[in-house]
């Protein structure tokens, strides 16, 4: 039993540290991304590596998610003689969760991953110790823009995967349950509310924020060589999944009272 | 004429382990001071207090007067344009060129324009004895070369004080050799106060003006080559014979 308390106590201290090193780090990129100069130029060129390069995994995971949530929705309704609402239903799933929440995970483990990589290798090689022996503030040249790049990115990337999501539903709908595709878009249009749009999306700049801050402070923990790199980048995929689902529940909890 | 770099009473533990005691010493103007001592024995970690990079859990350092230890990131900036650091495995930013890198801080702080960067790029190159490599990039370059565009890099803001961590460790002998004898170069050339962290026990007592010998968390020894070669400590002669560890 004392093994146990010994063993939650140790989590929740390590628990604790963590939280703590992620807050200093989350007001080290806050005051640094509000105070000029403000790094452009570096947070296009993150833009590309984090958006552009995401694009095709984010479209073909949302377009396969759209065809599937339309099968299963599909044969439920089919049941209750309730083909009509299949759009509806599958684009009310895709947009207000599905789009936001997949396209988190894949994007979150894809480039929060590769931001723990990049700066542990940095760290390991001693590349941010010449940035501040230098005299370059590390947080303004390396983690504002990465974290800002796949805050601004995500939202765009989920519009993508709404679109494509839909699209692939479309598709099924027309194959399987021979719905008219002038029908099923028009009952989308006619159900879907702007304000279904703008909480799926927004919530994604939340996403966003939590991966490129998880992503850039497991790197800069790096401390013990290369053999750390491959753990922390684990440990990144994992902590952005998981803050992701629970984000997701209480943006969910607080768009819903609006 | 006071001191350039004055350490008093530093003592720095990581964990439990205390590996820096109680360090006082004192670096003149102009002089090349090489720190030695065994493996771990807080060398580095000496050299990366001096540099601002760690901040020691007592004791004052002071750099041209100044105590640096209470100083955040942004008060260390204007210390840190006057201090250029080689690192011991260069450190050069892997995704810039040789020219970007020894270029950055320019760029960063000295407002220069492109031309004159450019010319000061091809000066610092022409000094270390690798003209022309500017559009080269750290992964084509030897360990060698890699530590010359270091300390290319070090010297691009005309520092008062250099620091090199290691400069001819992993090097064969004829890189050794070149590193060294750049090192006295630079000193003498630009008139940097060096500070040369090594346990190359050979080319440290041919270019250093003291050598300072650090055992147990404490400086065991300082002096010219000459009173550390004939030092009566005992701990002194067993690491001239390789025998401390």
């Amino acid at each position: 039993m004392r093994a146990v308390f010994f063993y939650l106590g140790d989590v929740s201290r390590k628990m604790i540290y963590y939280l703590g090193d992620l807050g200093l780090l989350l007001w080290d990129v806050l005051r640094q991304a509000f105070v000029p100069p403000w790094p452009v130029g570096p947070t296009i060129e993150e833009m590309d590596g984090v958006g552009v390069k995401s694009i095709f995994i984010t479209a073909l995971s949302a377009l396969f998610i759209g065809m599937v949530m339309t099968l299963q929705t599909g044969y439920a309704m089919a049941r209750f003689g309730a083909k009509a609402y299949i759009g509806p239903a599958v684009a009310l799933s895709v947009l207000r969760e599905l789009g936001p929440v997949v396209t988190a995970l894949l994007v979150g483990g894809r480039v929060g991953s590769g931001m723990t990589a990049e700066l542990g290798a940095m760290k390991v090689t001693e590349q941010i110790d010449a940035l501040r022996a230098i005299g370059s503030n590390y947080v303004k040249k390396l983690i504002v823009p990465k974290v800002a790049a796949i805050t601004l990115v995500l939202p765009l990337l989920t519009i993508i995967a709404d679109a494509t999501g839909i699209f692939g539903g479309m598709v099924i709908a027309v194959l399987q349950f021979d719905i008219d595709p002038i029908l099923f878009l028009n009952s989308i249009i006619y159900q879907i509310t702007f304000y279904d749009i703008l909480s799926g999306i927004a919530k994604t700049f939340f996403f966003g924020f939590l991966i490129g801050l998880i992503g850039c402070h497991n790197g800069l923990s790096v401390s013990r060589g290369t053999e750390e790199i491959g753990q922390f980048t684990t440990a990144t995929v994992v902590a952005a999944a998981i803050s992701v689902l629970i984000a997701d529940f209480f943006l969910t909890k607080l768009f819903l009272m609006f | 004429m006071p001191p350039v770099i004055e350490l008093q009473h530093v003592r720095i533990a990581f964990e439990d382990h205390e590996v820096l005691r109680s360090i006082d010493l004192s670096v003149m103007s102009g002089e090349i001071l090489t720190i030695m001592g065994g493996s771990g024995s807080g060398k580095s970690v000496l050299l990366r207090l001096m540099a601002g990079l760690i901040k020691p859990d007592a004791g004052e350092i002071r750099i041209e007067g100044t105590d640096i230890v209470p100083l955040n990131e942004d008060g260390m900036l204007s210390f840190r344009q006057r201090l250029g650091v080689v690192f011991q495995q260069a450190a050069l930013f892997d995704s810039m060129s040789v020219a970007d890198n020894i270029a950055y801080p320019v760029r960063e702080h000295a407002m220069l324009d492109d031309e004159a960067t450019q010319q000061r790029v091809a000066e610092l190159l022409d000094i270390v004895g690798l003209p022309g490599i500017q559009e080269k990039f750290p992964a084509e370059l030897s360990g060698g070369m890699r530590k010359r565009v270091g300390i290319a890099r070090a010297l691009s803001m005309r520092p008062a004080i250099v620091l090199y961590d290691e400069p001819t460790s992993g090097l064969d002998p004829s890189n050794s050799k070149m590193i060294s004898q750049l090192i006295m170069q630079v000193a003498k050339t630009f008139g940097t106060t060096s500070i040369v962290v090594s346990h190359d026990l050979y080319w440290s007592l041919r270019i250093s003006t003291r050598v300072a010998l650090i055992y147990d968390g404490k400086i065991i020894a300082i002096g010219t080559p000459a009173a550390i070669q004939s030092s009566p400590v005992p701990e002194v002669q067993a690491f001239l014979a390789g025998d401390l560890h």
